[in-house]
């Protein structure tokens, strides 16, 4: 595959795909997901105030030809959803780290179990 | 099992292609995304390497009886230069595969192709079926297939074509092809068929071949905005336009008459393998029918998605479902018992299609959700 991935320093990663990043709790996937899925056509996801579980799905990303269950990086609450999302899931796909976040948490704790930008590129480039 | 790769490999790897497993061969899936490629052949043009698909031909003085035979359509009436889409059956009146039959030389020699899936079985069962007096012979392996599919295909053809040549491709009627055309110096079989309900042409060459001609389409089409295609965008493609596909709407045991697909079923006048069962089965109404159904955004119903009725009856399940980018919504094939999904204006009841643990409502719609505007 002749397509360079991102894997930004400042964020941590999950092995299922999902980024976070502890200045602001911006929960997101990552470059490789959005590559993998393919074109996103709609986002569901849970609204401010919602309780997440660290592993548990809070939500679902469906691109042209499958569905894939989100999973919560951390516990904490919904603070934000991307407005964005809704009318523009293609953000996602074009700016994963950026304007295609999907939701910032207020985490109880940062978990430790989290990977480093280093460790998640070795897991998918594996 | 080992996986395959056609002769255009190389190609798709440069040109960024995301690539799958699909029936034993390392496909492009997508190559800048499905979306893009699907609207590019909607508007456009688009190029899909469909090399894998099988090509089965029968040959000898017994072909013509024995094609008679393998084939649900009737094939009698095939002159030379003409191709006939064609369910193949089991003798229980199930499909085996669906298959485009090219009629070479008339009693002599004619070319199926088939899904790349199912040309090992396919080969065997024609072996099984096939009366005196005629060959099977793979020809898959020294063949490559190029589909040129879209509103500007056959403007894109005419610039690789002599004189002489373009004036009968440009006669070249639906469902007919003409053989040994230079295309871009690359000997062709061209066929006006294809696969995702638009205009367009195939283009048969030899393997070692392929990527010339690869090359040449991609650059006579670039200016009309012509884009390398995966096989994501040939199914969302296809599905819009509710062509079939095997192991989906067709299998050994789903009839071609469930599928929709009784005007390419003939059963007068002649036998033919699953000629029994499926007259039966006409005469008593077949217990299944395949219906297009429109799930209520945002769902994305899939394949395997069960179908309930307002009583809660499971009436059958999804065969196919996808987002539509055409459409810009998810819609489903869904193999149904008879009767049972009909549209609102058809006195129908309320279905429901059930998505990942939640009932989604869902509009039955007749088919196909898509339909090209004609002389475009």
């Amino acid at each position: 595959m002749n397509v360079s991935l991102q894997f930004p320093e400042n964020l941590r990663f999950t092995a299922e795909h999902e980024w976070f990043r502890p200045e602001d709790g911006a929960v997101g996937i990552t470059d490789h997901a959005q590559h993998a899925l393919g074109d996103i056509v709609y986002i569901e996801l849970p609204a401010p105030g919602a309780r997440l579980t660290a592993g548990r799905s809070f939500g679902s990303v469906e691109s042209v030809k499958s569905v894939s269950e989100l999973y919560a990086p951390v516990d904490g609450v919904v603070a934000e959803v991307n407005p964005e999302l809704a009318a523009a899931p293609e953000l996602v796909n074009r700016e994963p780290y950026t304007r295609g976040w999907m939701i910032r948490v207020r985490a109880d704790a940062i978990p430790g179990n989290l990977l480093t930008a280093a460790e998640y590129r070795r897991l998918v480039e594996a | 099992m080992h996986v395959r790769s056609t002769t255009l490999h190389g190609r798709h790897l440069t040109a960024g292609a995301r690539m799958v497993d699909f029936a034993g061969w390392e496909m492009p899936v997508q190559y800048c995304g499905t979306l893009a490629e699907h609207r590019a052949v909607r508007s456009a043009a688009g190029l899909f390497d469909v090399s894998h698909m099988g090509e089965l031909a029968i040959r000898g003085p017994g072909a013509a009886a024995a094609v008679d035979r393998l084939c649900a359509n009737d094939p009698r009436h095939l002159s030379a230069g003409e191709a006939l889409y064609t369910p193949l059956c089991t003798t229980q009146g199930g499909t085996v595969d669906d298959a485009l039959v090219y009629c070479r030389t008339p009693g002599q020699d004619y070319l199926f192709v088939v899904n790349a899936a199912n040309t090992a079985t396919d080969a065997d069962w024609m072996r099984q079926e096939c009366l005196g007096g005629a060959v099977v012979v793979d020809e898959s392996e020294e063949t490559a297939l190029l589909a040129l599919q879209g509103p500007r295909a056959r403007v894109i053809l005419r610039r690789l074509l002599s004189l002489r040549e373009r004036a009968a491709i440009t006669a070249l009627r639906p469902f007919t092809f003409a053989v040994g055309v230079p295309v871009a110096g690359v000997p062709c079989v061209v066929a006006r068929t294809g696969y995702t309900g638009e205009d367009g042409v195939e283009l048969a060459c030899s393997a070692a071949a392929a990527p010339l001609l690869w090359d040449a389409l991609l650059e006579a089409g670039a200016a009309d905005g012509l884009m390398p295609c995966g096989l994501g965008a040939r199914d969302t493609l296809r599905l819009e336009a509710a062509l079939p596909l095997y192991g989906h709407e067709l299998s050994r045991t789903i009839s071609p008459l469930e599928a929709r697909l009784a005007r390419f079923v003939r059963i007068e006048g002649r036998d033919f393998c699953g000629r029994a069962a499926l007259a039966e089965m006409l005469a008593a109404g077949p217990p299944r029918e395949l219906v297009g159904l429109l799930p209520e955004p945002p769902a994305i119903a899939r394949a395997d998605a069960e179908v309930v009725a307002q009583d809660g009856e499971t009436i059958g399940r999804v065969t196919s479902g996808t987002y539509a980018p055409s459409l810009c919504r998810g819609v489903a094939l869904a193999l149904c018992r008879t009767g049972a999904a009909r549209p609102a204006e058809a006195g129908g009841g309320a279905l429901s299609i059930e998505v990942r643990g939640r009932r989604v409502p869902a509009a039955v719609v007749p088919l196909p959700f898509y339909r090209r505007r004609r002389g475009a």
